[in-house]
């Protein structure tokens, strides 16, 4: 029975690049929904009930929610070519673990660094240099996270370079200056097929913030 | 080589707690370390330096953190009693409803118990508000795993799985939270099922033998949050 996979996203999400970076690693062939977040659609409302959120990946019928919950689904499924996740247990345990540490530290802080403004916004881009300074300790002298080869928490950290033009043009300071392996890491990434075709221009990333800050009412 | 397994936990926490829940369940042997919180020592901070919390596992002299990750290391490493499905799609499912009930669920609990002070004469209306809503939304969280659990004896189906470790926040320790603050929130009219897991959760060898005493934690946490948003 051929597979059909449908993947309900937006195109400037980090999160919903995560998905698109696992299927095109794997070479999976899926429909792709864009949806307006700020006109749900029923589908998304029917598919993802608790959190009404992207991405959610819809495969046979059934759908997946969460990020990371998706990009392992993937891995599992499709187990007979570009792993994504290490095979052994405890780095695959790093990885899981490196991946939560974006979660949790890397994307709040970065919303508040182009959503805030004054001190907050100083509070915040000094947690999200911080943050990725202890990225950049974890990343060592390996060309990937995930050791000779792009992994898990590659491509869970990489959408998010797509979005630094607006971080450093909002929170008006140099990522590179402060973080020049994560740089050098997310360039040699963007070598590769599935993330560069992924991730959108970082200008039109750029122009979709300047949008979502007026609708916030940052400005 | 002989195995080395340590858990650096503390007693009160619901989250070293499903680390020893999961061990006791596969018959691993470990060593328990207490980490006094409030100083915590240089072994902890040598094998979490990024969160410094517990619980940490240290397998062979290598660290794990972060108890959902801990729970799949465990799964993975020793395979007898699995915790987690085959299935890719039900593995998808138990761990995203793992996540829920760390994000969205306790949060909500301590806000409907603890949440809002009652301050003030005037501000008395604005936190009655506040906790009408707080509940509510506990309320709605609940049923959403009320309608996971269906007709299954546990979440994770004839036997206790990864899921219903992580739910011991709601199989035990809400009710603890919900007797300390005086605030219910998982009553038997609307939750039936729940309820009805809860009590044969808390009967699992496994985990029975894992939970710590029930009226030290109420004193605890009424000594530390106080008496709480129950109407006086």
């Amino acid at each position: 029975m051929a597979d059909e996979v449908v993947l309900v996203d937006t195109w400037v999400s980090m999160f919903g690049m995560r998905v698109r970076i696992a299927l095109a690693e794997k070479g999976i062939k899926y429909e792709y929904k864009e949806e307006d977040l700020c006109n749900k659609s029923k589908l998304l409302l029917k598919i993802n009930p608790i959190y009404k959120k992207i991405p959610v990946l819809i495969h046979n019928g059934k759908p997946v929610c969460e990020s990371l919950i998706i990009v392992q689904y993937i891995d599992e499924v499709w187990n007979d070519r570009s792993p994504l996740m290490p095979s052994d247990p405890y780095p695959r345990a790093c990885a899981r673990f490196w991946a939560d540490f974006v979660d949790k530290r890397v994307y709040d802080v970065a919303k508040k660094v182009w959503t805030t403004k004054g001190e907050e916004q100083e509070a915040a881009k000094k947690e999200f240099i911080e943050a990725f300074q202890i990225l950049e300790r974890q990343l060592g002298d390996h060309p990937y996270f995930g050791g000779e080869r792009f992994g898990f928490v590659d491509l869970s950290l990489i959408p998010f370079y797509s979005w630094f033009y607006a971080y450093e043009t909002f929170g008006n300071f140099s990522i590179e200056a402060e973080c020049p392996k994560i740089i050098a890491w997310a360039k040699r990434c963007l070598q590769k097929d599935s993330v560069a075709s992924t991730l959108p221009d970082e200008k039109k990333v750029y122009e979709c913030v300047v949008q979502m800050r007026k609708r916030f009412g940052v400005e | 080589m002989a195995e080395e397994v340590l858990v650096f936990g503390a007693w009160g926490s619901p989250f070293s707690r499903r680390v020893e829940m999961a061990l006791k369940l596969k018959g691993i042997e470990y060593k328990y370390i207490e980490e006094d919180l409030t100083n915590k020592s240089p072994s902890l901070l040598k094998y979490n330096p990024v969160h410094k919390k517990i619980p940490v596992l240290v397998h062979n002299g290598k660290p794990v953190a972060e108890s959902l990750v801990i729970l799949e290391y465990i799964d993975e490493t020793w395979k007898d009693h699995p915790i987690l499905p085959k299935d890719p799609y039900e593995r998808a499912n138990a761990r995203f409803w793992a996540k829920f009930i760390d994000e969205k669920c306790l949060s909500a609990i301590f806000k409907a118990c603890w949440g809002a002070c009652w301050g003030e004469e005037k501000e008395h209306e604005k936190a009655e508000i506040e906790h009408e809503k707080a509940v509510k939304e506990v309320s709605e969280l609940l049923q959403f795993l009320e309608n996971e659990l269906k007709e299954k004896r546990y979440f994770g189906g004839e036997t206790v799985g990864l899921l219903d470790i992580a739910a011991n926040t709601i199989g035990y320790w809400l009710g603890v939270f919900e007797e300390a603050s005086g605030v219910e929130l998982l009553t038997r009219e609307k939750f039936s099922k729940l309820c009805n897991w809860a009590n044969e959760f808390v009967c699992v060898t496994a985990i029975k033998e894992n939970l710590p005493p029930r009226d030290k934690l109420i004193a605890y946490f009424r000594n530390r949050f106080g008496a709480g948003n129950a109407s006086k």
